[in-house]
């Protein structure tokens, strides 16, 4: 089938800077792809050249089979975004806030999808109240819904959760996992390990605008982690010299916080990871930080 | 998709529309005040006591039409300004629009029209102010409403161009300084144009708020043929400034 979302060497530079560094993206259709990468990878620009609001420099870009930017406006009509950011209109009611992007989208009977995007935000009893009287957890809630009141096939969803406390993140993850079950395409930037980990099929790693590493989670930590991880917690002397040492057998060692992780150590030899080290099942957060040599979140 | 389509911009003004609810009271107070006030200290202050007529009309007929220009200027140049730059830098709105099928052309047209229909109903009130100190009806005033929606699509489109330039809010004290200040006060609102030295008049013959106090004063007291050109100068102006606004939203929003 063809991809849903198609990037071919894509370029995107600020002045020095290059955001994006020769980009190749396919995610195919029905699938959730997390784009997994630390501050400043690219992915917010990436979003942003997927909906027209940035121009590459280099590159082809198509969208639903719509040539990017030339046919950009066509391709918004069938994606709904979600941006890192509330950007609601705070004085303004719920509904009404619905309301004006099921216009902007062309919906045609406007007041069922508001009635769906109410049903589905939780937000039937509020509707007419404005925005700005919501927790943040509805707030979140209803910026889903209002990207969703067209009912779009593809999605894009750049940090959906970022800064969220555990349980409005827990929530939204419950909605998005929901709407992947009924086949809605959708591609989500995030740099938390544990949010890739539950909500995508595929999770691509980017870093300095390009992907690095591409797959399911479980393939990714078995090629780049194994299966293995140990755990070591002590005195910095400590687990310098416990480093030193797995380092001298072969094996790959990072920080974790005031920990060290040492990764592959099924295959360590005797003594090379010291008792008291916790062994777990290696991770997707073993292969981010070996990856992009940048502590997860 | 259709360039400039009605269904995109409708739904645009729609969300002003519904801002707007939140807080007409207020602007449709000040907008009755403001007025009343001026025509008070100025029509009753100067008009009773130093001046006696001003181009053969008494100062309240004067100052009363002339005031017309000063709430479009200040309902349309300023709130776009201010309203442009919040929207785009702090409540981040337009970036939840462009995200929609919806392109820079669109979003500017409909905050322009947005613009231009507020200004065209608040632009009344000061001649529904001075209806009641004296200024008598004109059939001609029924244009009034027409003359205001073209400048203040203008003045709204500078706004818009003028927020899409600047770096930092602050900015704006220079544009109102140096801009809308001067062009307030030589517009012919509360004195004549024609005492002033004839550099400076040629150069209020650039001003559309002038044209629109001529505008808005013929239609009180009769309207001369030269009035077409002035109608023609204001449209212009807005269209010109449309294509200036679009330009400039387009380089700040599209990256
Ligand atoms: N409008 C812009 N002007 C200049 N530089 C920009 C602009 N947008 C992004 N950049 C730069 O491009 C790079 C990539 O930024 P981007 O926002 O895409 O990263 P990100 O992966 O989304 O990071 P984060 O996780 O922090 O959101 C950064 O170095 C950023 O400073
Ligand atoms: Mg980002």
């Amino acid at each position: 089938m063809e991809a849903a979302i198609q990037l071919r060497g894509v370029e995107k530079r600020f002045g020095e800077i290059v955001a994006v560094d020769g980009l190749d993206l396919d995610v195919p259709p029905g699938i959730c792809l997390g784009l997994l990468g630390p501050n400043g990878a690219g992915k917010s620009t990436t979003m942003r050249l997927l909906t027209g609001q940035a121009i590459a420099d280099a590159g082809e870009l198509t969208v639903l089979g719509h040539q990017l930017p030339g046919d950009s406006k066509a391709a918004r009509a069938k994606m709904g975004v979600v941006p890192q950011l509330d950007n609601l209109d705070v004085d303004v009611t719920v509904e009404d806030n619905l309301r004006v992007f099921a216009r902007l989208y062309r919906v045609k009977d406007i007041g069922p999808a508001v009635d769906r995007a109410l049903d589905l935000a939780r937000l039937q009893d509020r509707r007419k109240d404005a925005v700005d009287e919501l927790s943040g957890g509805m707030r979140r809630r209803l910026l889903l819904a209002r990207g969703l009141i067209h009912q779009p096939p593809l999605l894009l969803l750049d940090e959906p959760t970022v800064g969220l406390d555990p349980q409005i993140r827990t929530e939204l993850w419950t909605l998005i996992d929901g709407l992947r079950s009924e086949g809605v395409t959708i591609l989500m930037s995030t740099h938390y390990i544990e949010e890739a980990q539950r909500l995508a099929d595929e999770v691509a790693v980017m870093t300095k605008g390009k992907i690095i590493a591409r797959g399911r989670p479980n393939e990714l930590i078995a090629e780049h982690a194994g299966r293995e991880t140990a755990e070591l917690y002590g005195p910095p002397e400590f687990l310098r010299d416990a480093r030193l040492r797995a380092e001298g057998e072969g094996l790959k060692v990072r920080p974790a916080g005031p920990a060290i992780a040492i990764v592959g150590s099924e295959n360590a030899g005797n003594g090379a990871v010291p008792d008291e080290a916790i062994r777990r099942a290696a991770s997707l957060e073993d292969v981010f930080v070996l990856l992009t040599g940048e502590e997860a979140e | 998709m259709r360039r400039l389509d009605p269904a995109a911009i409708g739904g645009i003004m729609s969300r002003e529309v519904a801002n707007f609810r939140t807080f007409w009271k207020a602007t449709t107070f000040s907008s009755v005040l403001e007025p009343t006030v001026y025509l008070l200290a100025f029509g009753l202050g100067l008009g009773a006591t130093l001046i006696d007529r001003v181009d053969g009309l008494s100062y309240v007929e004067f100052v009363g039409t002339g005031m017309v220009a000063t709430a479009v200027i200040f309902s349309s140049a300023l709130p776009a300004m201010f309203g442009t730059f919040v929207k785009h830098r702090f409540q981040r709105t337009y970036d939840a629009i462009l995200a929609a099928p919806v392109d820079v052309e669109e979003l500017v047209t409909a905050e322009m029209l947005w613009i231009g229909l507020r200004a065209g109903v608040y632009g009344c009130f000061p001649l529904l102010v001075s209806m009641l100190f004296g200024l008598d009806p004109a059939f001609g005033m029924l244009l009034v409403p027409i003359f205001c929606f073209f400048t203040a699509l203008g003045f709204a489109a500078f706004g818009i161009a003028v927020a899409a330039s600047v770096a930092k809010i602050d900015q704006f004290n220079y544009v109102t300084t140096l801009v809308i200040t001067p062009l307030f006060l030589v517009a012919g609102t509360f004195f004549p144009i024609s005492g002033l030295p004839e550099a400076v008049q040629a150069v209020a013959q650039l001003n559309p708020l002038h044209h629109l106090v001529e505008l808005v004063r013929h239609s009180a007291f009769g309207f001369v043929a030269t009035d077409l050109i002035r109608f023609a100068v204001l449209v212009a102006f807005a269209v010109v400034l449309w294509r200036v606004a679009v330009r400039r939203m387009s380089a700040r929003l599209i990256d």
